[in-house]
């Protein structure tokens, strides 16, 4: 029956062997006053055959990006995952594997880790990665706490065009931490260096995003510089895609680089899970927190991989551990290796390259609606719809077009501005379509 | 093994983007552009595939074969909630489109949401946590949050944890902001009733607890510790890792608990991974539901709906509203065992009971009781007699084919074997393990150099972890990666931790 | 390669299984024998600041192996004059000779009374065939 593997006669001589008479006596140390003794009120078991009806039945309530075209990111894209990281992530040995604390039994899931670590290291420009965080909200509280211990400061310092989701995770944790959080408003589009610099005078780490929320390239080399004058880390969240064609962070002053990993390798999947990324500077080795692989050897020699500096996490630092994390996303950072392996350096460029192109046709085509018509953009850029933008999203999607992101829910004063996303998903018939649902 | 750099080669690819032809190249300003390309690996598909088939060979998992590690419970975890979490109608979401279009994801939340609450006995649930720790760190907010309301934020400053407690615990304590304190366990396994009575006074804010304990125990005076801490006003915290041994049978809201956080991962069948993802969804008394985070999912008939207007939130822990595809998973498996839920909990509780009277003689048991889904032995006595440690029985049963229990924890036993062989094994599964268990504990006696020595049958032997912690090489270095072969490793039996 | 158990009897032991050697008024720490066998081969140190106080019974800095951590308990109050580098270059060296070259901190003493409280190497020898 269902998910058990025992027979009656196994049930029975089991209970012998144990020594008592019934099932029950096995929880003879449950008082009596905390006993559960109706049945769940679920319904009957079902079979797979059902499940899946059922199952289905559900998803078909859904729209996804099959059945619209879609320009709908915001922090997480349409982009194309290749059959290759499914073939790889269901194999049994990965799909079913533990946490590596027994790393003879785990050198797989331990060297693809380690490799995972490499890649993150190369895109991002810096020393060390971790094996992942939860996704590209918690990397950023997780970097404010190594900043609070790095530099034994309170306050943590946003861009207003940092993620709102980003921004929010953040202020959820800073109480807990002893900090205060301060927000620095975008100006046209982009973040001020000088205003950023004047926040950040006693502030533990700045955090801010690049390419930007709106899709906007901020100067990021100039906001580095200013967090670094004022004695902050200067914290850049990334858009793996981008780091193909845009300069790595550890290359223009900054102390650590998160980022959201879903649209390097994993599906939408309404939200999760995905993975987040953190790297940073050699100097902040022993402050890192999560999981980290390290190389060495064994008693013959051979070189193998294991989980290393072990002594910042919590099954050994306990209460001063750097993080309480201890499952985090490995299938799915798995998948973004696998996913940059598949494209390698060529491929990304060109990647990064391509959205940058479709994104400004799309541009032109809507030159006379753009919010920040003065700035650069990558993947995504704001427009002005002049009518709410709920109703345009409404109007749009029911000519199977999604326009974008309504940015009203998070920016007072942008009720009728949609962030559109283009991603190498989308051709040009794509664009002319979005243009035309737009002016509907 | 090469690692993946180490074939790659110049010029090599496997993916094409399809790149329209006639589009104008985007300009990027000079100062932002990237000046070294990342050196990712070159490879076509077919080296891609292979290299990554050859880390399966040296990885072991649950499709492998037994691997008892216990609070870990690594149950088999059913392919049809693959196929179903595959759907294109979850898997393509967008999690930011408008309600309309996601109402299968919501209802499927909502409907887990009930059932996770049937199965603590609490109010409300919320999806939002993507592990067990981040399940922890929430209820501690949220408790942050509650006596802050109630104006008892300042003098509320401390959580008490069992000395047995996972380390996520304290961790979660710190990160939160509080101050911890330990209490202990009495010789029967129990946590010790007159130290917490005197650690719990007005400025204790609650107590962190698992139960059954991690020992494999069901605190006998569960209803006590309840009434002493709201007796003081204090919020009770429980840590679901062992939620497997009680589903149907005990719920811990029934048991005083105020929040509890679930490990999906473990309980419901969520695939590890090898590392993650996970989901650590919490349900709450109802006088703590409007502290939870934002969004919450929200029936309204036959619609279903995201509420963010929740003012007295703590806000957000995670994107989105959680690790969704995990949901769709849990709760495919919740489906195929409706309301026989109960069976799962007591053949688990009946696997870990045969396997303890199976191997109590050979061993030693620190605490004389029936367990509950998992058991603690000690390898003292070999340790004492023959010089075989905890991790030389670990390292041995790999060559038996089993994935080893958890060693060295909980910290109060020394050499301590931390078994859960959860519902989901054979009675022949069980009797293999006993027997190979058996076994070893013969050779400690007879050929302990071949335990000292083990694995003999792994593609690594004993790997060298002070050589790891001290060189700290954590990616590839490219022309600079350094030759570790060549070097002396430490000795050749590498020590366990000798009790600190 | 791990040192042979001594516990020398010119020095003076704290309970947390540190040592102290008295020079005048000034005191050479580090740990024993009992603490680096219990650790394991030491793999980081983390030392305090010169000129920092240290006091007695308190914590002064950390030793990590592997798999554990340990905080370093001060036997006696007093400022750190030097930390060994040595160790902190090389902390195997502490399970090598944890009484020699294995030192971590030399302090000038606060208070020269204190040491009347710490225990002397028999009666440590006698707490530890308690543990």
């Amino acid at each position: 029956m269902t998910y058990v593997s025992l027979t009656d006669g196994d049930r029975e001589a089991m209970l012998e062997a144990i020594g008592v008479a019934g099932l029950d006596e096995l929880f003879r140390d449950i008082p009596a006053g905390v006993r559960f003794d109706r049945e769940l009120a679920f319904g009957a078991p079902l079979s797979e055959q059902e499940i899946v009806e059922r199952l289905q039945g559900l998803a078909d309530r859904n729209v996804h990006t099959g059945q619209e075209v879609s320009f709908l990111g915001a922090g997480v894209y349409d982009h194309y995952a290749p059959a290759v990281v499914d073939a790889i992530l269901q194999r049994g040995e990965f799909l079913t594997a533990y946490t590596p604390y027994q790393p003879e039994m785990s050198q797989g899931v331990l060297q693809a880790i380690f490799e995972y670590q490499t890649v993150i290291c190369e895109l991002t420009g810096m020393d060390i990665s971790n094996a992942s965080g939860y996704d590209g909200t918690t990397v950023a509280a997780d970097a404010c706490y190594v900043a609070k211990h790095a530099t034994g400061r309170q306050k943590i310092v946003l861009a207003e065009t940092l993620n709102p989701q980003v921004r929010q995770v953040v202020k959820t944790y800073a109480p807990g931490f002893g900090m205060e959080v301060v927000e620095i408003p975008h100006r046209g589009g982009v973040t001020d260096a000088d205003e950023l610099r004047a926040s950040a005078e006693d502030a533990a780490c700045v955090i801010f995003q690049q390419p930007n929320f709106f899709g906007c390239l901020e100067a990021a080399p100039d906001l580095a510089a200013a967090a670094n004058d004022a004695g902050a880390l200067a914290v850049a969240h990334v858009d793996p895609i981008s780091l193909g064609v845009l300069e790595a962070p550890g290359k223009y002053g900054c102390a650590i680089a998160i980022g959201e990993g879903q649209g390097a390798g994993n599906p939408l999947s309404y939200g999760g899970p995905h993975y987040g990324f953190l790297a940073a500077r050699e100097e902040f080795t022993r402050r890192m927190p999560g999981r980290i692989v390290g190389e060495t050897t064994d008693v013959a020699g051979e070189r193998g991989y294991v989980l290393t500096l072990q002594t910042r996490e919590q099954h050994i630092r306990r209460e001063k551990a750097t993080s309480n994390i201890t499952t985090n996303q490995t299938l799915l950072a798995l998948g973004g290796l696998i996913y940059l392996c598949w494209l390698g350096p060529e491929g990304l460029r060109e990647l990064g390259e391509t959205c940058m192109a479709l994104s400004d046709h799309a541009k032109e085509q809507l030159s006379g609606s753009l919010l920040f018509s003065d700035q650069t953009t990558f993947k995504e850029f704001a427009i002005r719809a002049g009518r709410p933008a709920q109703e345009v999203v409404r109007a749009a999607r029911a000519q199977g077009v999604h326009p974008g992101y309504p940015l009203g829910r998070d920016y007072e004063g942008l009720d009728d501005a949609l962030l559109v996303a283009v991603t190498e998903r989308r051709s040009i018939e794509d664009i002319e379509r979005l243009v035309e649902a737009l002016a509907a | 093994m090469r690692l993946v750099f180490e074939k790659s080669r110049p010029g090599q690819r496997a993916g094409r983007i399809p790149c329209p032809v006639d589009l104008a190249a985007a300009k990027l300003p000079g100062e932002l552009l990237r000046r070294h390309p990342p050196r990712l690996p070159e490879l076509p598909e077919v080296e891609i595939v292979r290299h990554f088939t050859e880390l399966t060979a040296r990885n072991f998992g649950i499709d492998t074969g037994f691997y008892p590690l216990g609070s870990c419970t690594m149950k088999h975890n059913p392919r049809v909630n693959e196929r179903v979490a595959a759907l294109p109608g979850f898997r393509d979401a967008h999690p930011l489109q408008e309600e309309e279009g996601a109402q299968g994801s919501l209802e499927l939340m909502h409907h887990l949401q009930e059932m996770l609450a049937e199965i603590t006995g609490l109010d409300a649930v919320s999806l939002q946590p993507a592990a067990g720790s981040q399940g922890e760190l929430t209820g501690l907010m949220l408790m942050r949050a509650y006596f802050a309301d109630r104006g008892e934020g300042e003098t509320r400053r401390t959580i008490i944890v069992a000395d047995t407690a996972h380390g996520t615990n304290p961790a979660s304590v710190t990160m939160a902001g509080y101050e911890l304190q330990k209490v202990e366990t009495d010789p029967r396994g129990n946590i010790d009733l007159d130290d917490l009575r005197s650690r719990v006074d007005e400025s204790t804010a609650g107590l962190m607890l698992t139960n059954p304990s991690t020992l494999g125990l069901f605190d006998e005076h569960i209803e006590e510790i309840a009434a002493i801490f709201h007796e003081a006003g204090g919020l009770l915290y429980y840590d679901g890792a062992n939620l497997n041994a009680v589903c149907g049978i005990s719920r811990p809201g029934d048991m005083g608990f105020d929040i509890v956080h679930i490990n999906l991962h473990k309980t419901f069948s969520q695939p590890h991974g090898g590392g993650g993802p996970g989901g650590g969804p919490i349900a709450v008394r109802e006088r703590l539901e409007p502290y939870l985070p934002v969004p919450a999912v929200v029936r309204d008939g036959e619609r279903f709906h995201l509420d963010h207007d929740r003012p007295k939130s703590i806000g957000k822990v995670r994107a989105f509203t959680g690790p969704f595809g995990v949901f769709v998973r849990s709760y495919a498996f919740m489906l195929a065992w409706g309301k026989e839920l109960r069976t799962m909990s007591e053949d688990a509780v009946l696997n870990a009971n045969y396997l303890l009277a199976r191997l109590k003689e050979a061993y030693d048991l620190p605490f004389d009781r029936l367990c509950m889904h998992e058991f603690v032995l000690s390898a003292r006595g070999l340790k004492r007699e023959h010089g075989v440690t905890a991790l030389d029985v670990a390292k041995r049963l790999m060559d038996y084919g089993f994935h080893p229990p958890t060693i060295y924890f909980p910290l109060i036993v020394p050499e301590a074997l931390m078994i859960e062989p959860t519902e989901t094994e054979t009675k022949e599964t069980l009797d293999a393990f006993a027997d190979a268990m058996l076994a070893i504990a013969r050779e400690a006696a007879q050929e302990p150099e071949t335990l000292k020595a083990a694995p003999h049958g792994r593609p690594v032997r004993r790997l060298d972890e002070v050589k790891a912690a001290k060189r700290a090489i954590v990616r590839y270095r490219f022309e600079d990666h350094p030759d570790l072969s060549g070097e002396q490793t430490a000795s050749p039996e590498i020590q366990a931790p000798k009790g600190v | 390669m791990a040192a042979q158990e001594s516990y020398p009897d010119e020095l003076l032991y704290h309970r947390e299984h540190d040592w102290a050697r008295i020079e005048g008024d000034e005191a050479v720490l580090g740990i024993t024998w009992f603490a680096q066998d219990a650790l394991g081969e030491l793999v980081h140190f983390e030392p305090p600041g010169d000129g920092d106080p240290v006091a007695k019974d308190g914590i002064y800095g950390e030793v990590e192996s592997v798999k554990a951590v340990s905080d370093l308990i001060s036997p006696l109050s007093g400022d750190v004059l030097e930390v060994n580098q040595q160790v902190v270059d090389a902390p195997e060296t502490v399970n090598e000779d944890p009484y020699g070259e294995g030192w971590l901190v030399r302090i000038r003493l606060a208070d020269p009374a204190e040491s009347g409280e710490l225990l002397d190497a028999a009666a440590y020898r006698a707490l530890l065939a308690e543990q």
